[in-house]
C-alpha cells in the first residue's frame, strides 16, 4: 500500500517522462532547425555578392577572380548539362536494371544481383572520379569521342552540342560518369516501388494473355508512376550535387561553351577547386552564392521526389 | 485470333526482355570494371611502407600514415557525435512523432538532408565554424561529418524502433513502468540490431566522402593528431595527388582509393549482413 | 468419354509446390456450358487447381504440375502450348477486385486489343456488349473514361467479369469471386454466372457451400490436396456418397 503512495516518486518518475520526451524533441527539431541554419548562413555568406551583382550574377558567363567580376551561368549550365546526360542515360538503364530484378532474374540471383547493384552505389565518388580521369576518359577520347563527332556533330538541331576536342574529358564525359553513379540509386527505388503492385493485379493481366512487357507496361509502370518520377528525381538530386566524380572530368574550364565536349565547370566542382584558395570578400561570396543556388535547386528537386513517393504510400494505403 | 498482331506483340515483348537483360549486364560491366581497375592499380602500391609513413613530397618515398589515421580520428569523431543526436532525434520521431507539426516537418527535412549535397554541408560548417575560429581543423572535418551521420541514424532509428511490436512497450507499460524507462530499456534494446545498422551505413558513407572536408579539415602534410589542426585525411590526399602530375603520387592515390573502397564496401557488407539477420529472425 | 460432353478433362494431375505435395491424383471432367464449383476448407488445393488451368502457377517459381489436362482434347501442360495464347482462352477472375490503373473503357479493350485489331466502332460495341454482359452497362455508359477504380467494389468485380468476356474466352475461372464483397453485390454475380453459363464454361471456387448449391451443375469437393467426391451439385447436395463430403457439407467439420 505504501509503494503506491509514494507520490514523490511518482512525481520524479514523470518529471522524468517529460524531460526525456523534451530531449528527444530538441533534437528532432535541431534537425530541422539545421536545414534553416544551413540556408541562412549561405545567404549570409553570399550577402555581398549578391548586393554587388544582384539579379545579373545568374546571367553573366563571367568568371574573372582577377577582376572580381563574376556570374553563374558557367557554372549552373554544367551542373544542368551534366545531370541531364546522366538522366538521359541512367533512366532507361536503371528502368531495365529494375524490371530485370522485378519481372526476369531467377529467384537465386535476385539477391547477389541486388547486392551488386547496392556495391555500385557504395563506391565513393572519389574512386568515379578517378578512375574516370585515369581509365574511362583516355579511352573515350580516343575511340568513342572521334565517332561521336563524326557522326552527330553535323546533325541539324542537336549538332551543335556535339562539339569540341576529342580529349576525353569534359561535360559530356561528367554526364557520363554520373549515369553510372545514379544508376544504383534509381534501380533500387524502381525495384522497390515495382515490388509493391499486387499480384493480384499482374496475374489479372497475365490471365487476358498480355506477355510480359505489356503486362509492366500497361499495369506495373501506370500503378507506380509517381514512385517511379520520384525515384528518378532523388537520381537528379544527387546528380545535381555530385562533386568529386564530375571535378575530376569535367576539365575545369571557366570559359562559357555550349558544346559537350569542351571542358566546363559545375557548382559543386568550382566550390572544389577555388574555395579553399578563394581571397577577396567578392570571390568568396560569389562561390558561396552558387552554393546556395545548387542547394536551393536540389531541396526543390528532392522535395517533390519525397512528396511524389509519399503519394504513392498514400494510394497504396488507400487500396488496402 | 490475329496471329500477326500476336507475332507482333511477341517480339516487341523478346526485344525489351532481351534490352532489360543487357541493361543488368551494363551495370555488372561498369562495376566490374572499377573493381577490376582498382584492385590492379591499387594492390601494386599497398606495402607496409603505406601505414608507416608520412605523406611523401614528389620524388621521395612515403605513405598514407597520416591521411589514415586523420581519416580514421574524423570518422570516429564524426560517428560519436552524430549517433546520439540521431537516435534521439529518431526516437522522438517513432515514440512520439505521432501528433503535432514537428515530426512530419522533420521527417520530411531529414530525408532530403539525406541526399542534399555534402560539398553545401562543407560550406555551412566553414561558414558557422571555420570562420568563426579562425582556422581549419580536424574538428570541423568531423562536425561536417557528423552532419551526414544524423540523417542516416534518424532514418533508420526511426523505422528500426517502428518494427518493435506494440504489444511489447504494452506489456511493459502495464508493469508501471515510466515511458523513459520502457523506450530506453525495452523498445531501443530491441532493436538494437537495426540500430547499428544504421550506424554501421553512417560510417560506411562518410569514410568515402571527400567534399565536405575540402574547406574545413583541409589537408596536412605531417602527422598531426591534434583536432584543432588542419588534419591530414584520406579522400582529400587522393584527390591532390591524383590531380598532380607526378607518377608516384598517382600510385599513392591509387592505394588509397583501394583502401577506402574496401573498407566502405566491408561496412556495407556488415551492414546488410547485421539487417538481413535481424529480418530472418522475425 | 465423349469429347462433346468434356470441355477440360484432368487426368492424374499432381501438383508440387517445392517439397509440398499440394494436389494429388485428380482426375475430373469440366462439361461445356456448365457450371462447375469447387469447394473445400481453406488449404485443400482447390484455387491450386484452378490455378493450373491457365497455368497461372507458373509466375512463380518452384512450382511444377505433372500430369494432363485436356482441353478439346490438347494437353495444356504440354510445353508447345504458347501461354499467352492459353490464358486468351481461359479468363480468370480474382478474390479481389482488380481494376487495371486506367480507365473503364481502357480495362475492357486491354484485353481484347492483345489479340484482334477492331475499328473504334467495333471496338465500342464490344465494350458496350461487355459491359451488358457483366450487367454494368446501365451504371458506367456515362462514365467510361473515368479511372475503374472510382467504381463501388461490386461494381468493379463486374468490371472485372466485363473485361474477362470481353476477349471472348473459351473458359472462364472465377476464384472465389464474392468473398470481398457485400451479400448485394454478391447476389448481382451469382445471376451473373447464371446468364453467363448460356455462353461459357465456368469453374468457380468459393468458401460458401450455398453458394456453389445456388450456382453450379456440378461440385468438387477437395480436401487436404485430394478429390474427395464429384458429381452433379444436386446428388452432392443431398446425397452424398462419402462420409467426409456430408461431414462437410453439413457442418460438422470445416
Amino acid at each position: 500500500m505504501d509503494k503506491y503512495q509514494n507520490t514523490s516518486s511518482l512525481r520524479h518518475q514523470r518529471m522524468l517522462d517529460s524531460l526525456f520526451r523534451g530531449v528527444t524533441r530538441f533534437f528532432a527539431f535541431l534537425v530541422l532547425a539545421l536545414l534553416v541554419g544551413i540556408l541562412l548562413s549561405l545567404l549570409v555568406g553570399a550577402m555581398p555578392s549578391i548586393r554587388h551583382f544582384g539579379f545579373g550574377f545568374f546571367t553573366s558567363t563571367a568568371w574573372d577572380p582577377v577582376a572580381a567580376d563574376f556570374g553563374a551561368v558557367v557554372a549552373i549550365y554544367g551542373t544542368l548539362a551534366t545531370a541531364t546526360i546522366a538522366l538521359l542515360i541512367g533512366v532507361p538503364v536503371s528502368f531495365g536494371i529494375a524490371l530485370f530484378l522485378t519481372e526476369l532474374c531467377p529467384v537465386w540471383l535476385k539477391r547477389p544481383l541486388g547486392i551488386a547493384i547496392e556495391l555500385l552505389a557504395g563506391i565513393p565518388s572519389i574512386i568515379y572520379g578517378m578512375w574516370g580521369l585515369f581509365v574511362f576518359a583516355p579511352k573515350f577520347g580516343d575511340h568513342v569521342q572521334p565517332w561521336l563527332l563524326e557522326h552527330l556533330g553535323d546533325i541539324p538541331g542537336v549538332g551543335f552540342l556535339f562539339q569540341g576536342a576529342p580529349m576525353g574529358i569534359g561535360i559530356f564525359t561528367a554526364g557520363l560518369i554520373l549515369a553510372i553513379m545514379v544508376i544504383p540509386f534509381i534501380a533500387s527505388v524502381m525495384r522497390d516501388v515495382f515490388e509493391i503492385v499486387p499480384p493480384m493485379l499482374k496475374e489479372s493481366a497475365y490471365g487476358l494473355g498480355a506477355t510480359t512487357w505489356e503486362v509492366v507496361r500497361n499495369v506495373v509502370l501506370p500503378y507506380t508512376k509517381t514512385g517511379v518520377v520520384g525515384g528518378i528525381m532523388l537520381g537528379l538530386g544527387r546528380a545535381l550535387g555530385e562533386t568529386m566524380a564530375v571535378t575530376f572530368v569535367i576539365g575545369n574550364s571557366s570559359n562559357f561553351a555550349i558544346g559537350l565536349f569542351e571542358p566546363g565547370n559545375s557548382i559543386a566542382s568550382t566550390l572544389a577547386n577555388e574555395f579553399a584558395e578563394a581571397s577577396g570578400e567578392l570571390y568568396l561570396a560569389s562561390l558561396i552564392e552558387l552554393g546556395l543556388i545548387l542547394f536551393f535547386i536540389t531541396f526543390v528537386v528532392l522535395a517533390c521526389s519525397k512528396l511524389l513517393l509519399l503519394r504513392l504510400k498514400k494510394q497504396e494505403g488507400l487500396q488496402h | 485470333m490475329n496471329n500477326a498482331i500476336y507475332r507482333r506483340r511477341r517480339m516487341v515483348n523478346a526485344f525489351n526482355m532481351g534490352a532489360s537483360m543487357m541493361t543488368m549486364a551494363f551495370g555488372l560491366f561498369w562495376l566490374a570494371w572499377i573493381l577490376w581497375t582498382l584492385f590492379e592499380m591499387g594492390l601494386s602500391g599497398i606495402s607496409l611502407d603505406v601505414f608507416t609513413k608520412i605523406t611523401p613530397p614528389p620524388g621521395s618515398e612515403g605513405g598514407l600514415a597520416n591521411a589514415i589515421y586523420g581519416s580514421v580520428l574524423m570518422t570516429f569523431f564524426g560517428t560519436l557525435i552524430g549517433t546520439p543526436i540521431g537516435i534521439l532525434a529518431g526516437v522522438y520521431l517513432a515514440e512520439f512523432g505521432s501528433r503535432g507539426w514537428l515530426a512530419p516537418a522533420t521527417r520530411f527535412i531529414n530525408d532530403i538532408l539525406l541526399s542534399a549535397p555534402s560539398i553545401v554541408i562543407g560550406l555551412f560548417i566553414y561558414e558557422v565554424y571555420v570562420v568563426t575560429v579562425g582556422h581549419f581543423s580536424g574538428w570541423a572535418g568531423s562536425f561536417a561529418l557528423s552532419l551526414l551521420v544524423i540523417p542516416v541514424v534518424v532514418r533508420t532509428t526511426e523505422n528500426m524502433l517502428r518494427l518493435v511490436p506494440n504489444s511489447l512497450r504494452e506489456a511493459a507499460i502495464a508493469l508501471g513502468a515510466p515511458q523513459w524507462k520502457v523506450i530506453l530499456f525495452v523498445t531501443l534494446r530491441s532493436a538494437k540490431a537495426g540500430v547499428l545498422t544504421g550506424i554501421l551505413l553512417a560510417v560506411a558513407r562518410i569514410s568515402g566522402e571527400t567534399a565536405p572536408l575540402l574547406f574545413t579539415a583541409l589537408n596536412n602534410q605531417f602527422m598531426s593528431l591534434n583536432m584543432n589542426q588542419p588534419m591530414a585525411n584520406l579522400p582529400i590526399v587522393i584527390f591532390q595527388f591524383a590531380m598532380s602530375p607526378y607518377e608516384d603520387w598517382h600510385r599513392l592515390a591509387w592505394a588509397g582509393s583501394l583502401l577506402i573502397t574496401l573498407s566502405v564496401l566491408t561496412l556495407n557488407i556488415l551492414a546488410r549482413w547485421f539487417g538481413g539477420r535481424k529480418n530472418q529472425s522475425h | 468419354m465423349n469429347p462433346q460432353n468434356t470441355k477440360l478433362q484432368v487426368k492424374n494431375l499432381n501438383f508440387y509446390y517445392g517439397n509440398f505435395h499440394a494436389l494429388k491424383n485428380i482426375n475430373m471432367e469440366i462439361e461445356p456450358k456448365k457450371v462447375t464449383a469447387f469447394i473445400g476448407p481453406s488449404g485443400c488445393g482447390k484455387s491450386t487447381l484452378l490455378r493450373t488451368f491457365n497455368r497461372m502457377f507458373e509466375l512463380y517459381p518452384g512450382m511444377r504440375a505433372e500430369g494432363e489436362i485436356l482441353m478439346d482434347g490438347k494437353n495444356i501442360l504440354d510445353r508447345d502450348i504458347d501461354i499467352n495464347l492459353l490464358r486468351a482462352k481461359v479468363g480468370m477472375v480474382f478474390q479481389k477486385p482488380t481494376p487495371f490503373p486506367m480507365s473503364i473503357h481502357d480495362n475492357i479493350t486491354f484485353g481484347v486489343r492483345l489479340y484482334e485489331k477492331l475499328s473504334r466502332a467495333e471496338m465500342d460495341d464490344r465494350v458496350e456488349w461487355a459491359l451488358r454482359k457483366a450487367a454494368l452497362w446501365d451504371e458506367v455508359k456515362d462514365k467510361l473514361r473515368q479511372s475503374g477504380n472510382s467504381l463501388s467494389g461490386g461494381q468493379q468485380q463486374r468490371l472485372c467479369i466485363a473485361r474477362a468476356v470481353a476477349a471472348k474466352p473459351e473458359v472462364l475461372l472465377l476464384d472465389e469471386p464474392t468473398s470481398a464483397l457485400d451479400p448485394i453485390s454478391t447476389a448481382h454475380i451469382e445471376e451473373l454466372i447464371h446468364e453467363l453459363k448460356e455462353d461459357y464454361t465456368i469453374a468457380i471456387v468459393t468458401h460458401n457451400m450455398q453458394q456453389a448449391a445456388r450456382v453450379s451443375d456440378f461440385t468438387a469437393y477437395m480436401y487436404l490436396g485430394e478429390m474427395i467426391e464429384f458429381g452433379e451439385t444436386d446428388s452432392i447436395f443431398t446425397t452424398p456418397k462419402k462420409k467426409a463430403t456430408e461431414d462437410y457439407i453439413t457442418g460438422k467439420f470445416g
